[in-house]
């Protein structure tokens, strides 16, 4: 079973942080299917949050798919995310290589680029590209 | 969506002071909502009006579809834990919950005496010999064991240690999984509140600043920098309720539920420690517009 | 409510039946011996005739420190279940807030008070009704021989009214404490109210509630006969057994009292060997040396002086404890009525 936790300063809603977590799991196979989620009432008795926040989390899961809620049992994983794992985006890593050496060229230093970075990924976010 | 607690005009006054003025508020069942304000701001008034401890001077107060003062049958179904945690310092704390069971037809003893043992309360130290914590813990378990429909808390963890506070809001958020009671929650920090709150209500000066949905009052606040601007040129869909300026710049926390489209303004989400601080420090000058109606969910 | 309301009075009342059955002890021991007292020398006095006033005085020197001990604890114990008991029971929780607890658990206001009222006041009045009994029995050969039962200081450390006056002052007790919401202040406010009560009531029952009786009595009955100057006779009131003597005075022939200058002259004529001349500055002429001129000059005054004495008769005792009792346990329910609607309307 996983466990949760709370940034309480990232600026992320927490039912956003636990929706994360899970899928971060999934990707990391920490968690796989027909696992159990933590029930509402463990979440909220390790992290002092609201239970809606885990409900909120919970039902966005299975609605992208990913768990299923079975009433007085539980909440299970359905599926594994698509099992691309981390080493397999080869393609997308250069890319990146590349665009961070071009970004060191230019002069940028790493609070700069991090900087840079977040700031596309908002706006494009916003815009609904990412 | 049933509302736990309405209030029309509410208003309660001792002498010539204004504790709580002219407060009208719908709050929706099934939350836990967070009341904020400084100290002195009639944050414990409202709570004990709804608890059936005060009688209004003027307005009314409904609470679970009831009036507070109504008789027992209004009080089973609230739970309260004033300031302070009162507790009778001569009893022990299984004399409470015997209190419990004698003053509460509608008590659950197995909740009670189960919670006393996950605490490691022990049932027979006297009341007045327990830590803040454990007080407070033990008030809770007194207002939840009676199945209430409503927990009224007051401040309940201003006084404890960080660990005593996370330990107390665990465990009221248990109870709310479990029941489903709905909560209202006094503080005068915001931090805690934030992460075990779905609803705030901000009262400063006796009165009623703002109130709705987190989500949503984080949704319709914005922190906007910019060019030095009169505030008087804002649009009038947006209402300031903060602004400082410097010669060159200007801050303005706004409050809107359209679209920021103005380009030379750069937006920024506020946390809800700086909302609820906005309002703390609101003072009745130029920059304030009308105020939009409450944010509905 | 009531099993709450006796845990939380529950070692109150242990320590004033501890306190009660150790001096059921003292009392029970001392008064069997009073009483063998009595039945072995005052009794077969009385039976026989004869001057039985050197037993009596025997009698009434007993046990002195305890008849005082006694005496006191029976006029005080009202006060202090008034004061302990009544005036904490409310003020206290207002004090530290636990009415804050009591009154949000599922019974009303006035349910809690009138169960916290109910156990004290009644607990209070148990207590000092016992108390009243005991001393009251051990008191028993004492008042027999005095015969001032009826006397204030003696009428209220008797029989039913330290009962009624133990309700009253738990009722104002309590009363203080709700509406002054400090316990120490409500104790003073308690203790200075019982007084002031127990005073004005005293002082008014005696001359009011039944209109006294009055007597013709002859001054050689009066007390402390004496001269002032001027001169002037002074007499103290009869002692009339069993009855409550309010006042006396000189009054002539037709009731009138004299007036100073009528009187001067009447004892300077009647008593010439006692007032020689009419320069004369007397005081107070009682010694033995002037016994027989003191005594053959009140025989003169006698012709025409008496005592008028008002008073209550022996046989109204028991009228007036009802009565008392109904006053001050009528005002203990106006007490209570108050507190009632003070907790409804003004918390």
């Amino acid at each position: 079973m996983i466990e949760f936790h709370l940034d309480a300063r990232s600026g992320v809603s927490p039912y956003l942080q636990i929706v994360h977590q899970v899928r971060h799991a999934l990707r990391l196979g920490l968690l796989s299917e027909g696992d159990q989620l933590p029930t509402v009432k463990q979440v909220v008795a390790r992290l002092a949050i609201n239970p809606n926040t885990v409900l909120k989390a919970y039902k966005e899961l299975e609605h992208a798919g990913l768990v299923a809620s079975r009433p007085g049992i539980g909440t299970f994983v359905t599926t594994t995310l698509s099992d691309a794992s981390l080493a397999s985006h080869g393609a997308l890593r250069q890319d990146l290589e590349r665009w961070l050496a071009k970004a060191r060229l230019a002069g940028l230093d790493d609070e700069s680029i991090e900087a840079l970075f977040g700031d596309v990924f908002r706006s494009a976010a916003q815009r609904g590209v990412a | 969506m049933t509302a736990v607690l309405r209030a029309s005009g509410l208003g309660k006054r001792y002498g010539r002071n204004w504790a709580l003025s002219d407060c009208t508020i719908s709050v929706p069942a099934g939350q836990v909502v967070g009341l904020v304000g400084p100290n002195g701001a009639g944050k414990t008034t409202l709570l004990h009006l709804a608890a059936g401890l005060l009688a209004p001077t003027s307005g009314t107060i409904e609470v679970l579809g009831g009036r507070p003062l109504d008789g027992p049958a209004q009080l089973r179904r609230v739970g309260f834990v004033a300031q302070e945690t009162p507790v009778y310092a001569g009893l022990s704390v299984a004399d409470h919950l015997r209190l419990g069971v004698w003053l509460n037809p509608g008590w659950d003893n197995d909740l009670a005496e189960r919670r006393i043992e996950q605490l490691s309360l022990d049932p027979k130290q006297k009341a007045g010999k327990l830590s803040g914590g454990q007080r407070a813990q033990l008030a809770l378990t007194l207002a939840i064991a009676k199945r209430p429909q409503l927990l009224l808390l007051d401040e309940p963890i201003a006084s404890l240690d960080p660990l005593a506070r996370r330990e107390f809001l665990q465990g009221l958020m248990v109870v709310v999984a479990e029941q489903g009671v709905s909560v209202v929650l006094s503080s005068h920090l915001v931090g805690d509140l934030e992460r075990v709150c779905d609803y705030l209500i901000v009262l400063v000066a006796s009165r009623i600043q703002v109130a709705g949905e987190i989500d949503q009052l984080l949704a319709s606040h914005h922190r906007l920098i910019g060019p030095r601007r009169d505030p008087g040129r804002m649009p009038a869909n947006q209402e300031i309720i903060q602004a400082s300026h410097t010669d060159r710049q200007s801050t303005l926390l706004v409050r809107t539920d359209e679209p920021i489209i103005d380009p030379s303004w750069a937006v920024e989400q506020v946390s809800l420690e700086d909302l609820v601080l906005a309002y703390m420090g609101r003072t009745a000058d130029a920059d304030r517009r009308p105020a939009l109606s409450e944010v509905r969910s | 409510m009531i099993r709450l309301a006796w845990r939380q009075f529950r070692s109150q009342a242990a320590l004033a039946l501890v306190a009660l059955a150790a001096l059921a002890v003292v009392v029970a021991v001392t008064g069997a011996n009073l009483a063998h007292l009595y039945d072995t020398t005052v009794a077969p006095c009385n039976a026989g005739g004869g001057d039985c006033q050197a037993v009596g005085v025997s009698l009434l020197s007993t046990d002195l420190s305890l008849q005082l001990v006694l005496s006191a604890i029976v006029l005080a114990a009202p006060a202090l279940v008034g004061i302990f008991w009544g005036a904490p029971l409310i003020a206290r929780e207002l004090e530290t807030g636990t009415f804050r607890l009591a009154w949000t658990q599922s019974i009303t206001r006035t349910r809690w008070l009138a169960v916290k009222l109910g156990v004290v006041g009644l607990s209070g009045m148990a207590i000092v009704g016992l108390l009243s009994l005991m001393v009251t029995w051990w008191y028993g050969p004492i008042d027999r021989v005095s015969m001032n039962e009826f006397q204030p200081g003696v009428f209220d450390a008797r029989d039913i009214v330290p009962i009624a006056y133990a309700a009253f002052a738990i009722a104002l007790g309590i009363t203080a404490g709700l509406v002054i919401r400090r316990t120490t202040a409500a104790m003073a406010a308690t203790m200075v109210g019982y007084v002031g009560a127990l005073l004005v009531v005293t002082s008014l029952a005696g001359p009011y509630l039944m209109p006294p009786a009055h007597a013709n009595v002859p001054l050689s009955s009066a007390s402390d006969l004496g001269f002032d100057p001027g001169p002037t006779l002074v007499a103290g009131a009869p002692d009339i057994p069993n009855a409550w003597v309010l006042s006396s005075q000189i009054v002539d022939g037709s009731d009138q009292a004299p007036s100073q200058t009528a009187m001067a002259q009447f004892i300077q004529t009647a008593c010439p060997k006692v007032f020689g001349s009419a320069s004369q500055v007397g005081g107070q002429l009682k010694g033995p040396a002037d016994a027989t001129a003191f005594h053959d000059c009140i025989v003169q005054l006698s012709s025409k002086y008496h005592e008028d004495v008002t008073y209550q008769p022996a046989d109204r005792y028991w009228v007036f404890q009802w009565c008392e009792s109904a006053i001050f346990l009528g005002l203990a329910v106006i007490l209570a009525g108050v507190s009632f609607w003070w907790i409804r309307r003004r918390v």
